[in-house]
């Protein structure tokens, strides 16, 4: 349903205020929807047309009894697209439909002009269509359970990208044609030539024998060559590229990736994303568009959505008291040798050289840094203070969390740790041919935190369903260097030395495991 | 619009069957019986919200921890340990103990509705009917008891701020008579039936914490449904090791002995009980009884014979319960069951309650048969 008379009047005051505080979101499409389909598009992650699967259907299952019992309601859902669509709950008061939407403008604000979005494609509505139509095509051709089995393997798969290859521009590493001297190639090759006369070298070097050389030499080049040339943190790519499976299954594993790209920034860029746009709601209304009787309902929502618990920070929270922080401090200038190195506490507190760059660098900040880069550059010790953040760790004796340091090094470093690969073990494919027998190696670069390891094995199981040939794992647990493998029947675990394991160079016990 | 109706449907449907186990049995193992935890006055509720938690690469949330915002010096507790954290981050342990919107009838509908269990055919006194009270509305005016807190205080914030005398140094808010609000009731007529359940639990040595909250856990959520489908519910505690006395809730939850096991204790008092308070043709009468299946040699046949004789005949429906005790389990449910096989006794049900998980699963198994 379109926005009512008045709604899409507020809509225009709203959008008069965006644009006069400086924000530059794309054009908004917003549609209002009863709390049904509401959930019903948020279970699609705001793509109503996305590909059938059961674990759509587990999220709206979800969405529906939480809203049943009045534990969580969704107030508003925007989409990343140019033209941003986004959904209002058709039974939210006036009050809460402005607060969304100035909310929503600060998204969509986010989105435009955040860099870590500068890659992903605005006409997702399209794109996300056409994979369900494709879906919904294999589904008719190689039947329900054999499609869905498939896709249940991808997702076990989905988040094995490389969140920063979009970034990247590789140079060609592949040099197909070869336009050197061929004497000087054989040379340099190792090609064993007798020295002869030109006239005479058809009869001393008969072409047949230079033939065969050069054939030995390109098969050994093969073998020898590292394949992956380097380990590959886009899994999915590789096993696209390389594994042996049929053409509408290569689809599946595209489109998943697809998507997975598509929605990493949004993960990755969570906490200021939904700081940004509840600073720009919480001015908003407070500045501009409350009225006197809205004022107590605003207050109740708003402190709602900022609520904190104590298992996990909330990034809402967070994000706009980072802001607010960073404001201030650039207002005043709290930054830099001179403040760094102050000394006198009470001086430091009162600190203001009335710079009034607040505003200028919230707006720099938001283009340009994703969650770890925001926390690893402001988060203070004195944020951590007021804001009484902690980490906690699971205590073994008496199956507890609890909380474990209030020391900023620490937060700060667990914090930025949970950020890291979006909070995933880092997991490289190491090699397409191991033991140079088409088996696919893949190494978990260990960090201090072990996996949970029968997950591990059971995506182990999936990457073979794709690969077919074993598959291998390293990874380190309980301190100890351990090899899972998978050969399509039966698990293996070993270990393979507490030193630095090299898949190539041979270690004598590295092989003959199937 | 209605084309994307019907495609959740079908999602949620495949959903569902998944989870009952009707197709894809593969995934049968990554259904986890999550939960919706909220709170209902002093109450703990969870609200059974069946997932499938596709497998991942990903650390073992108990070595990775994180990062948490509130009160509390270094050592103190977030919450329970046995709350595996979410993928992902911000649901994690300690989470969202949400007030629970909704009447105890409410929360039974939805257990009964997500176990598919059918209503109750009672007996006894069919054609008469009495009235209870439904709470559905808010007014202004009401007896304390149902004071309904939170709009009660919000209307007292507006009326100070209005008023100017709301300090924001130092808020402070004191709700006035015009500010309360109260819970109002609609009148309901509900068939007049009666049923008494008869707890029996085994505290013998082997039967340890984690046991006994399964059974508390479990009985909180007989006690709700049955509570739906009757006007009155009583409810009987009776505890045995060797010898079986009966006892108050509480006692029925902490008590802890050491001694052998005698089932048959348990079902000879539970008998004495109905013969003496609660006759057959007035009551709807549920025994159920946990153990964790270790029984003493020849007393199982002492057992099956107080069932066969008594206590079969006088309840609706007899459920036994085996939860895996410290030291695993007996041979209890076997028994039975084999005498259930042999007989084709229909209002004796039996379930094994092996972890926390099961409990629905055995709700289900026990109230599922519509007795």
């Amino acid at each position: 349903m379109n926005l009512t008379p008045e709604l899409e009047k507020l809509k225009d005051e709203i959008e008069g205020y965006v644009r006069s505080y400086g924000l530059d979101s794309f054009e908004i499409i917003f549609q209002i929807l009863d709390f049904d389909k509401l959930n019903e598009v948020a279970s699609y992650g705001g793509f109503p047309t996305r590909y059938p699967h059961w674990r759509h259907g587990m999220e709206y299952e979800q969405l529906q009894k939480a809203y049943a019992y009045g534990l969580q309601k969704i107030y508003e859902l925007v989409v990343n697209t140019d033209p941003t669509y986004a959904y209002l709950l058709e039974c939210n008061e006036i009050v809460d439909q402005k607060l969304v939407m100035a909310h929503v403008y600060g998204h969509s604000d986010f989105f435009k002009n955040n860099q870590w979005f500068s890659k992903t494609y605005r006409k997702m509505m399209d794109e996300i269509a056409n994979h369900g139509v494709r879906i919904r095509q294999f589904i008719e051709r190689y039947g329900e359970d054999n499609v869905e089995g498939f896709i249940d393997c991808c997702l076990s798969l989905e988040h094995l990208i490389d969140y920063h290859s979009p970034f990247i521009q590789r140079t060609e590493e592949t040099y197909e044609y070869d336009f050197e001297d061929e004497n000087c190639l054989c040379e340099k090759k190792g090609i064993k030539k007798i020295k002869s006369k030109d006239y005479m070298d058809d009869f001393i070097n008969p072409k047949e024998f230079i033939q065969e050389q050069k054939d030995r030499f390109k098969e050994e080049a093969k073998k020898k060559k590292k394949f992956p040339e380097n380990p590959e943190k886009d899994i999915l790519l590789f096993l696209i590229e390389h594994a042996p499976v049929e053409n509408w299954k290569k689809e599946i594993l595209s489109i998943i990736r697809e998507e997975s790209y598509y929605f990493a920034p949004q993960a990755q860029t969570k906490i200021m994303n939904e700081g940004w746009a509840s600073y720009w709601h919480s001015k908003i209304l407070t500045q501009k568009c409350l009225k006197d009787s809205e004022l107590i309902d605003y207050a109740d929502h708003h402190s709602g959505t900022m609520g904190v618990r104590p298992g996990g920070i909330n990034p809402y929270k967070i994000g706009v008291e980072l802001f607010r922080d960073i404001e201030e401090r650039w207002n005043k200038g709290k930054f830099g040798k001179e403040y760094e190195e102050c000394d006198n506490l009470a001086e430091k507190k009162n600190w203001d050289k009335k710079l009034g760059l607040g505003i200028e660098k919230i707006f720099e900040v938001r283009k340009i840094y994703n969650d770890i880069g925001f926390i690893d550059t402001f988060l203070t010790e004195e944020f951590c203070d007021s804001h009484k953040l902690f980490t906690y760790q699971f205590n073994e004796r008496n199956k507890n969390y609890e909380i474990s340091s209030r020391h900023f090094k620490e937060i700060k470093s667990k914090l930025l740790f949970s950020l890291t690969n979006m909070g995933q073990p880092l997991i490289y494919a190491e090699d397409g041919n191991y033991e140079n027998k088409g088996e696919l190696y893949l190494k978990h670069r260990h960090n201090g935190i072990d996996m949970k390891i029968d997950y591990a094995k059971d995506t182990v199981s999936n990457v073979q369903k794709i690969w077919r040939r074993p598959v291998h794992l390293e990874t380190v647990l309980n301190g100890k260097e351990t090899l899972f493998s998978f050969n399509g029947s039966e698990h293996r675990e070993r270990e393979i030395g507490l030193k630095t394991f090299h898949p190539f160079h041979g270690l004598p016990n590295a092989g003959g495991i199937f | 619009m209605i084309s994307a109706a019907k495609k959740i449907e079908r999602d949620l449907g495949r959903f569902k069957r998944i989870v009952r186990g009707k197709i894809k049995k593969n995934l049968k193992k990554y259904i986890t019986q999550g939960e919706l935890i909220g709170k209902r006055g002093k109450d703990i509720v969870s609200i059974p919200l069946p997932q499938i938690d596709i497998p991942t690469f990903r650390y073992s949330p108990k070595k990775v921890g994180g990062v948490g915002q509130g009160e509390g010096d270094e050592g103190t507790p977030l919450g329970p340990g046995s709350l595996e954290p979410g993928q992902e981050a911000g649901e994690l342990p300690g989470d969202h103990i949400l007030e629970v919107d909704v009447t105890i009838e409410e929360l039974a509908d939805i257990l009964g509705e997500e176990l598919g269990l059918p209503n109750i055919e009672p007996k006894g006194k069919k054609n008469i009917s009495t009235t209870r009270d439904k709470y559905t509305g808010i007014s202004r005016s009401g007896p304390e008891s149902l004071k309904h807190f939170k709009r009660t205080y919000k209307e007292a914030i507006k009326r100070q701020l209005i008023s100017g005398s709301y300090n924001f140094e130092n808020p402070r808010v004191v709700p006035v008579k015009e500010d309360k609000r109260y819970r109002s009731w609609q009148v309901t007529i509900a068939p007049e039936s009666n049923a008494v359940i008869l707890y029996m639990m085994d505290v013998s040595g082997s039967m340890g914490d984690e046991q006994k909250d399964i059974v508390r856990t479990e009985s909180f959520w007989i006690d709700t449904w049955l509570r739906t489908q009757y006007k009155g519910i009583e409810t009987r505690y009776i505890i045995h090791d060797a010898a079986a006395r009966e006892v108050d809730r509480d006692t029925f939850f902490s008590t802890r002995e050491s001694g052998g096991t005698k089932i048959s204790s348990a079902y000879e008092l539970c008998d004495k009980i109905i013969d003496e308070e609660y006759p057959p043709q007035d009551w709807n009468i549920y025994p159920f009884h946990f153990s964790d299946g270790d029984n003493w040699g020849d007393d199982t046949e002492t057992c099956i014979g107080i069932l066969k004789d008594h206590l079969l005949e006088k309840s609706n429906l007899f459920c036994y319960g085996q939860v895996e005790g410290l030291y695993g389990s007996g041979s209890f449910k076997e028994d039975l069951k084999r005498y259930i096989d042999l007989n084709h006794v229909e209002n004796l049900a039996t379930s094994e309650i092996r972890n926390k998980d099961e409990i629905y699963d055995s709700i289900k198994e026990f109230l599922g048969r519509g007795r």
